[in-house]
């Protein structure tokens, strides 16, 4: 059982470098079409700094209640990346082929790239969430079942 | 060809590989686990895989090592149950041999780069070629994954988010 951490120095730093981390999974997220990285590294590093935020203030702190709260978007990545290959399907074309994307006023090219973009932010979704569940299913007991037994 | 950077490089990878396995601690192992990941990032950004590299950073030697860790807290970090016993005098001499074999057909693989090799005649000079005016995405490496490859992804994502399912199935606890 993870219960907060008593150091000031751990908690300092973690709430110093926490909001860093974060920053820099969304600006990994949307320059991965430039660069290095993309959607699977951006979930990856969200995960991790909510994770970290787990360990450093403990679960029932309010990094955990958040984190709590974002196991119920399990799913949510998923049906967003697969949403938006059925909106290809609406929009005239093949299952994910972005260029039949419906949005008035962009070449298809463009309507690619925006394809990718949502679909990056669809597997980091998928990605951090999945991260943050695994830990709680690694490491935290629920208590929500009936306590009056 | 010099072999200045690699060789060592290589020598740190064999040197963890065979720590985490041979290391009774667990602890230790997972953190000997997590260096061999950065030194196989390594070998990976010198090979040009860069995004490669920034995902063996991060999964193998960020995640990992803290989904490990998680789980060693919940048992018994020591490993009693280890008797080292002598290897079988068939795997001392089949396994030296199967390595030479390996070596001998790997002098037969195209080498590293080489523009003509079948790898780098089929598919890769059209995406290379088009991906800029077609997608716009200068990193041919996401637009392969997220456009071209895009249905793979979806599959592995699903893969991820069933892995997430089964591990809350499976694992998470209520406290009744």
């Amino acid at each position: 059982m993870i219960r907060a951490h008593d150091s000031v120095i751990v908690r300092t730093l973690g709430s110093l470098v926490i909001p860093l981390v974060q920053l820099y999974a969304v600006y990994i997220l949307f320059f991965g079409q430039y660069s290095p990285g993309g959607g699977f590294v951006a979930g990856v590093i969200l995960g991790a700094s909510l994770i970290f935020a787990i360990l450093v203030f403990g679960p029932e702190g309010p990094p955990g209640a958040l984190a709590k709260k974002v196991l119920h978007g399990d799913g949510l990545g998923l049906i967003v990346f697969a949403g938006v290959g059925g909106l290809c399907l609406i929009g005239g074309g093949e299952f994910l082929n972005y260029a039949n994307l419906e949005v008035p006023g962009l070449e298809p090219s463009a309507r690619r790239s925006l394809g990718i973009v949502l679909t990056q932010i669809g597997v980091a979704v998928d990605i951090a969430v999945t991260a943050v569940s695994i830990v709680f299913s690694l490491a935290f007991v629920d208590h929500e079942e009936d306590s009056h037994v | 060809m010099t072999y200045s950077f690699e060789l060592p490089l290589l020598a740190l990878l064999m040197i963890t590989a065979a720590g985490a396995i041979l290391v009774k601690d667990l602890i230790s192992a997972a953190f000997i686990l997590g260096s061999y990941s950065f030194f196989l990032a390594l070998v990976w950004a010198w090979l040009g895989a860069v995004d490669l590299a920034f995902v063996e950073a991060v999964v193998g030697a960020g995640l990992a090592t803290v989904f490990f860790l998680l789980t060693l807290f919940q048992t018994d970090p020591k490993d009693h149950s280890i008797r080292r016993t002598a290897p079988p005098w068939a795997a001392l001499l089949g396994l030296p041999a199967l390595g030479l074999l390996l070596l001998y057909a790997a002098d037969d693989l195209p080498e590293f780069g080489d523009p003509a090799s079948p790898a780098n005649v089929h598919v890769s000079p059209v995406y290379l070629e088009n991906s800029l005016q077609e997608t716009r995405t200068p990193n041919v490496v996401t637009s392969i994954i997220m456009d071209y490859r895009g249905f793979d992804t979806l599959i592995e994502t699903a893969v991820v988010f069933t892995a997430g399912i089964a591990c809350a199935a499976l694992l998470r606890k209520t406290r009744s």
